[in-house]
């Protein structure tokens, strides 16, 4: 079965003809070209798909494509505003946050959203924020350090 | 040594603002116009003889293109070899067996089929529809069961090979290869100690977690020249392993690397690239294939498992008199576990005068393992460092002075027979002497603090590189090493440093087997170590060429110039001078012609790495949980080229070494895996971890331009048994079985369940 679907993705307007047994992930990495989420487990264990969702931080793995349909959706592609790398992107790179950067899209999405409820969260808040995002090559250690970076210089231009 | 002014700074990795935004280009990210989805039909059984395979119900659905099965990929001679790297090679009749099965399957999850069709769910759909008709066999799961004379045969016509006599048993066997290295005299190495401790560990088959799970696309050009995309370590590999797989020239094939999450050295072989190629053949379409998480649990490869026995003996005054070990390695269904490293890796940092290291590589009807990250290491020095800290208990040394008064030195001969070039061992261990993490009192109750050791060989084999100067007097980079840890950013550094340019005017490329220079794959810690001396080659290859040039126009012979920041002048007559700019415009204009350095490296001496772990741990009596309370790794890293960088190898590795201590394990019912998701096989998320403490020692290693050894393996090596050892002190209860989940540590420390039952090493400490 197919339907025609409208949703925003990054403040686009877009349409697209989507079987009902396809993801949002696939919907748009597939058919709006968005290849920023990534697909590392499809079930909902590793995070690499994070985007937000009218507003709630999602795996998008986990929601069909018709469900999203009219949906606000914000993917790491649109994280950078007018070409300016957000403070957490800004800080990935300069704290060494990832290496294979497979993980890298869903851990913005995830930091993003934490610093946006809580700008100046503890370490420990930081470890419960991300546990839904899998990286097996860092061990964590730099990503927290990147976010606790953020952290401040959001708190510094605010 | 030699001023740098970017080598051993932090550099932000060259490529991270592509990872960031989203934009970096993985296997799965491939779309191709016309482009049809590969999938894999997989056996439901863990042994059995195939009867039949029915495609007809499945090429009968709408939208499917081809169904293949094994008889569709060219034949093979039995024995049929590639070249991995250097001398080793690779039996390619049994990786055509791992891409498609034949007449029998070896293990749950081995492919028997494959479909290429319009969609993702038509492809699913209709490899469902493939009748595949099976006789199940006997299931072989267990490495020692294995190695019993009455055990199900994984392979009816496999016989062991002794590798000392290069001779054959005359019965069938699951067990591979059996070797065995001797030193000295261990009958009087234990008469002469006075204390001596024997015990077994085992540990379990875990999975290498790479976030990426593999894919690829293929497509036949107009000319029939075939294009693969992949994202595997290294893709002249895939290239050398399809040549003799699909029987095509080289020339006829273009493997183009892509970005790749993760590979931790399970991305080395061609297990899929063929079906897309054979596919994209069939149907004239390309063809993507992306396996699923379950698929990439089930069966593209695992770390090897293994039972290993370990006896050592020592004098009062902690010196140790003998050793003798037994490594059993669970290859899975085709030979090649990395038993000779773990015996290697184990045994590495110790002197030994008098030794038995002995060997087995056995079959069972598992996945057939591939490397993980010092493959081999792991389990043999959980085995090995857990029991040298009860060894050291019994007589009542500190386990850091029995290391120090043991650790290996330059000039020593490693168990394999390789004398040691120089090493930073001692050093290091000097350092964890005054360091916090050892002398800080870990106070309150329930908790311990353990000390391991690790080691890795470091590769070697071939790189190469070449360097271009563009006519501004910027600079190109081009490698055909796939970029795993962060080389990219390494290489520049090394070229910055080298021309002494800005690394914002060096661009690096990882081109593809048409174009690239040829490099052996990403893995073993290799790149950095070899690819230093092929970019230092490369450069003043550069450097000569354009100094030829200046000398022309000074006038002066090419000894006389001298060059620095851009500017080459006559060593007599500092006016005398040309600059860069000039040089590299006129390398274009005036037809003196392009300026491209070449360096090239393939044998250079192992760079021999060790660490060591210090682990403050807090058991839970109630439930068996183990808290890491704080965790240090000490390494020699030779020279750190970019100390970000390593630090994150070190972290990341050790991580690895920790999820597989405490959690992680494959677990298995009559060979098919029970946690094949990523939820039931649980590597450790942020919330399981403190903050990853990195101590850098750098003793230059022996070879290569800057004295850097390789950093990615060895961080994996120690955590086993440096939690071990501080769950001991924690709890009085010395474990013998990874993973040290809070199950097993509750009924150990209660003297019950399976504490390593393999061994019958009884419960409780020493
Ligand atoms: S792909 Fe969605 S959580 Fe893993
Ligand atoms: S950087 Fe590779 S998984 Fe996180």
């Amino acid at each position: 079965m197919r339907q025609a679907i409208e949703l925003n993705v990054n403040g686009e307007p877009h349409d697209a003809l989507v079987d009902s047994r396809e993801t949002l992930l696939d919907t748009l990495r597939y058919k709006l070209g968005h290849m920023g989420p990534k697909e590392g487990c499809g079930n909902g264990n590793c995070g690499a798909c994070t985007v937000v969702l009218n507003g709630a931080v999602v795996n998008a793995c986990l929601v069909f494509a018709v469900e999203a349909a009219g949906a606000d959706v914000t993917t790491v592609e649109g994280v950078a505003a007018e070409g300016n790398l957000h403070p957490v992107q800004q800080a990935f790179i300069e704290h060494g946050a990832l290496q294979c950067g497979f993980c890298t899209p869903g851990f913005i999405m995830s930091a993003k959203a934490l610093l946006e409820r809580n700008p100046n969260p503890s370490e420990p808040e930081i470890r419960l924020a991300i546990s839904g995002n899998l990286c097996r090559c860092t061990g964590y250690d730099k990503i927290v350090r990147a976010i606790q970076a953020a952290s401040q210089a959001l708190s510094q231009t605010a | 040594m030699a001023e740098y002014s970017v080598i051993g700074t932090s550099l932000a990795k060259v490529d991270a603002p592509e990872r960031v935004t989203g934009k970096a280009t993985y296997g799965a990210d491939l779309d191709l116009p016309g482009m049809l989805w590969a999938k894999l039909v997989r056996s439901p059984h863990a042994h059995a003889r195939i009867k039949q395979i029915g495609t007809s119900r499945a090429k009968a659905l709408p939208g499917v293109k081809a169904v293949i099965t094994a008889h569709d990929l060219p034949p093979l001679p039995k024995g049929a070899t590639a070249p991995l790297v250097g001398e080793v090679s690779i039996d390619m009749s049994a990786i055509r067996e791992i891409v498609m099965a034949s007449d029998k399957v070896r293990y749950h999850g081995q492919v028997v089929a494959a479909v290429a069709a319009t969609d993702p769910f038509i492809a699913e759909e209709a490899a469902g529809l493939v009748d595949v008709d099976y006789e199940p066999l006997p299931v072989v799961e267990d490495v020692l069961q294995a190695m019993q004379p009455d055990a199900p045969l994984v392979h009816e016509d496999l016989h062991t090979l002794e590798e000392a006599t290069q001779e054959k048993s005359g019965q069938p066997s699951n067990v591979s290869t059996h070797m065995v290295y001797t030193r000295g005299d261990v009958e009087a190495g234990f008469a002469a100690a006075d204390a001596v401790v024997e015990k077994t560990y085992t540990t379990q088959m875990v999975h290498q977690g790479y976030l990426e799970p593999q894919a690829c696309a293929a497509r036949i050009e107009p000319n029939g020249k075939v294009t693969l995309w992949t994202s595997a370590q290294g893709h002249f590999t895939v290239r050398t392993q399809l040549v003799t797989l699909l029987g095509l020239p080289a020339s006829q094939l273009k493997v183009v690397p892509m970005e790749i999450g993760g590979g931790f050295g399970g991305k080395a072989l061609a297990l899929f690239e063929p079906t897309a190629i054979v596919l994209a053949q069939k149907t004239s379409r390309p063809v993507k294939l992306v396996v699923s998480r379950e698929e990439v649990l089930r069966a593209t490869g695992p770390g090897a498992p293994a039972v290993i026995t370990v006896k050592a003996g020592a004098t009062q005054d902690g010196k140790i008199t003998a050793l003798t070990t037994t490594m059993r390695y669970d290859a899975g269904a085709f030979p090649g576990s990395p038993v000779a490293r773990g015996l290697l890796v184990g045994l590495a940092p110790y002197k030994l005068d008098n030794m038995v290291a002995e060997g087995f590589d056995v079959l069972t009807n598992k996945p057939r393992v591939q490397a993980y990250r010092a493959p081999g290491g792991t389990p043999a020095a959980f085995a090995v460092e857990a029991l040298m800290d009860a060894l050291a208990a019994e007589i009542h040394v500190d386990p850091l002075a029995f290391r120090q008064k043991n650790a290996a030195e330059e000039g020593d001969t490693l168990p394999l027979g390789m004398p040691l070039n120089r090493i930073g061992l001692t050093q290091m261990l000097k350092q964890i002497e005054t360091h916090p993490c050892w002398t800080t009192p870990l106070e309150g109750p329930h908790r311990g603090r353990g000390l391991a050791l690790g080691y890795w060989i470091g590769g070697s084999f071939t790189s190469s590189a070449e360097v271009k100067i563009n006519p501004d007097a910027t600079a190109s980079i081009f490698v055909g090493t796939v970029d795993l840890t962060g080389t990219r950013t390494t290489i520049s550094q090394m070229v910055a440093d080298e021309l002494q340019l800005d690394p914002q005017d060096i661009t690096i490329t990882v081109g593809d087997t048409d174009s690239a220079p040829f490099a052996d794959l990403s893995g073993g810690s290799r790149i950095t170590y070899t690819m230093s001396a092929a970019a230092h080659q490369a450069s003043q290859d550069v450097l000569t060429q354009l100094k030829e040039r200046a000398a022309e126009k000074l006038k002066v012979s090419i000894a006389e110039v001298e060059y620095q920041a851009k500017r080459f002048w006559a060593k007599d007559d500092t006016r005398n001078e040309v600059n860069l700019a000039e040089l590299a415009r006129e390398s274009v204009a005036w037809g003196s012609g392009p300026i491209i350095g070449k360096g090239s490296t393939t044998r250079m001496q192992p760079a021999h790495a060790y660490a060591a772990h210090v682990a403050d741990v807090e058991v839970d009596p109630d439930t068996g949980k183990v808290t890491i309370l704080r965790y240090t790794c000490f390494q020699d890293v030779g020279k750190a080229i970019n100390p970000t960088q390593v630090e994150g190898q070190i972290q990341g590795g050790a991580v690895q070494g920790i999820g597989w201590a405490l959690n992680e394990e494959y677990i298995f019912d009559n060979g098919e895996l029970k946690n094949a998701s990523l939820l039931d096989y649980r590597c450790p998320v942020a919330l399981d971890l403190p903050m990853i403490e990195t101590v850098l020692t750098e003793v230059p290693a022996s070879e290569g331009p800057y004295g850097l050894r390789g950093v990615g393996e060895v961080p994996i090596v120690p955590p086993g048994a440096a939690l071990a050892n501080a769950i001991y002190r924690a709890t009085g209860t010395r474990l013998y079985e990874l993973p040290m989940n809070p199950e097993r540590i509750f009924w150990a420390t209660r003297g019950n369940g399976t504490n390593g039952s393999h061994g019958a090493n009884g419960s409780g400490g020493e």
